[in-house]
């Protein structure tokens, strides 16, 4: 339980996707504009995130991972090189559902997130999870625990650099440094704050 | 070659720049330019699997329905990828460690994905080839200079071989450790960003808040 608890801790503040990995940057940058939709995005990223983790954790360990297929009696079968496609397959396949699920069952909330959701596809701090997930070796557990507080961490970092923006548009910035120059120098010391974290154990 | 061609390479070096004005495929830029050795092999990847992913879906383009189009290009960038990814770990094995999870990331770098939907769609394979080429180098060009001004100031050397003696060996360079730490990158691409912009106004971005001069400030 420890165990699982430092490390939601640490996905949320020491390695925060968004600043310390720089995973899902494009959107990060463009969708930061405004604390409301911004938030709106974090939430989403939270519930892909917490879906796709554990599922590709699922599908790693009985079908692509060495000899994983000997349940089904094939032994030696060795079918990693097949992760990167299968993954964002999981990804793209759990990004639909979801849509079609919350258009069906929640639309205030698929109205609300509507616009954002298709973007997650190729949002890389989703397929940064999952592989960041195969690369540790986390089993079902850590892997659920690990989609969640990655997702929150993200969602965490994007709505505080909206909430710079919101502020920052009335200051008078030099015209080069304007709009994406700004948004560099404001995400670094962002990620300066964040790397105070560091070294906080639970 | 033609004077069209060479401009479709040149363009998205300096004018239409995939970093720094198109904000496309940002996270690897970032990540990987902690040393020059592994920015250079990700910016050849990167060139390579954009220019023959905008190839592959080009020819392609007549037959895949619009519906299911953004499933089918995942499939040839992720096959694209897959290939790269195990060439690199059969032959460099060392660094593809390194790179760890952003050779992977390359599927949803918005280069890659960007340039096919924005140009390889409408355009024929040949053309199409070329303008992944010329974007994949712009790409590289941004990632190599982040790349150099990190490494040389932060460590002292390029690919590795010492250029400024570092205190530490007995020189007289005191290296910039946080040149080798992750917020580093943002402010090196952001200033970056700065000299771009200051070199061709036509970039800057319009303000969204014009401030009042105030009467009499001088």
């Amino acid at each position: 339980m420890e165990g699982l608890l430092s490390l939601a801790v640490k996905a949320i503040f020491i390695e925060n996707l968004a600043l310390s990995f720089f995973l899902g940057m494009c959107t990060f940058l463009a969708v930061s504009k405004k604390v409301e939709t911004a938030l709106g995005l974090g939430i989403s990223v939270v519930v892909v995130q917490a879906l796709t983790v554990p599922i590709n954790n699922v599908l790693y360990t009985t079908l692509l991972n060495d000899n994983a297929l000997a349940w089904a009696g094939l032994e030696g079968t060795d079918l990693r090189f097949l992760g990167l496609i299968s993954y964002i397959g999981v990804i793209a396949a759990v990004v639909q559902i979801l849509e079609m699920f919350l258009d069906r069952y929640v639309p205030a909330l698929y109205n609300a997130l509507g616009i954002f959701l298709p973007l997650i596809t190729v949002n890389c701090a989703i397929m940064g999870g999952s592989l960041f997930m195969v690369e540790r070796d986390y089993n079902l557990g850590e892997s659920s625990v690990y989609g969640i507080s990655s997702g929150i961490g993200w969602a965490l970092a994007i709505t505080a650099m909206a909430g710079v923006r919101e502020k920052l548009k009335y200051s008078d910035v030099p015209d080069g440094l304007q709009g994406l120059g700004i948004t560099f120098i404001t995400a670094g010391l962002m990620a300066m704050g964040f790397m105070a974290f560091s070294g906080v154990k639970l | 070659m033609a004077g069209k061609d060479l401009s479709m390479l040149k363009d998205p070096m300096v004018d239409n720049n995939p970093i720094t004005l198109q904000v496309l495929g940002i996270c690897s830029a970032l990540a990987v330019t902690s040393s020059l050795k592994v920015a250079l092999v990700m910016a050849i990847a990167v060139t390579l699997v954009t220019a023959f992913s905008n190839f592959f879906i080009s020819l392609l383009r007549n037959q895949i329905p619009s519906s299911i189009r953004i499933i089918v290009q995942m499939v040839i960038i992720a096959s694209l990828v897959i290939l790269v990814d195990q060439i690199l770990k059969a032959y460099l094995y060392e660094i593809s460690k390194t790179l760890s999870v952003f050779v992977g990331l390359i599927i949803t770098n918005c280069i890659v994905m960007g340039r096919a939907e924005a140009y390889a769609m409408k355009n024929p394979p040949i053309p199409s080839f070329l303008d992944g080429i010329g974007n994949g180098l712009g790409y590289s060009l941004i990632l190599l200079l982040v790349g150099v001004i990190r490494e040389l100031f932060g460590a002292g050397s390029l690919f590795g071989v010492q250029i400024l003696a570092t205190v530490n060996n007995g020189g007289w360079y005191v290296p910039n450790g946080l040149l080798l730490l992750p917020p580093s990158a943002f402010f090196v691409i952001g200033l970056l960003i700065w000299g771009f912009r200051t070199w061709k106004p036509a970039q800057v971005e319009k303000r969204e808040y014009k401030i009042m001069e105030s009467e009499g400030a001088h």
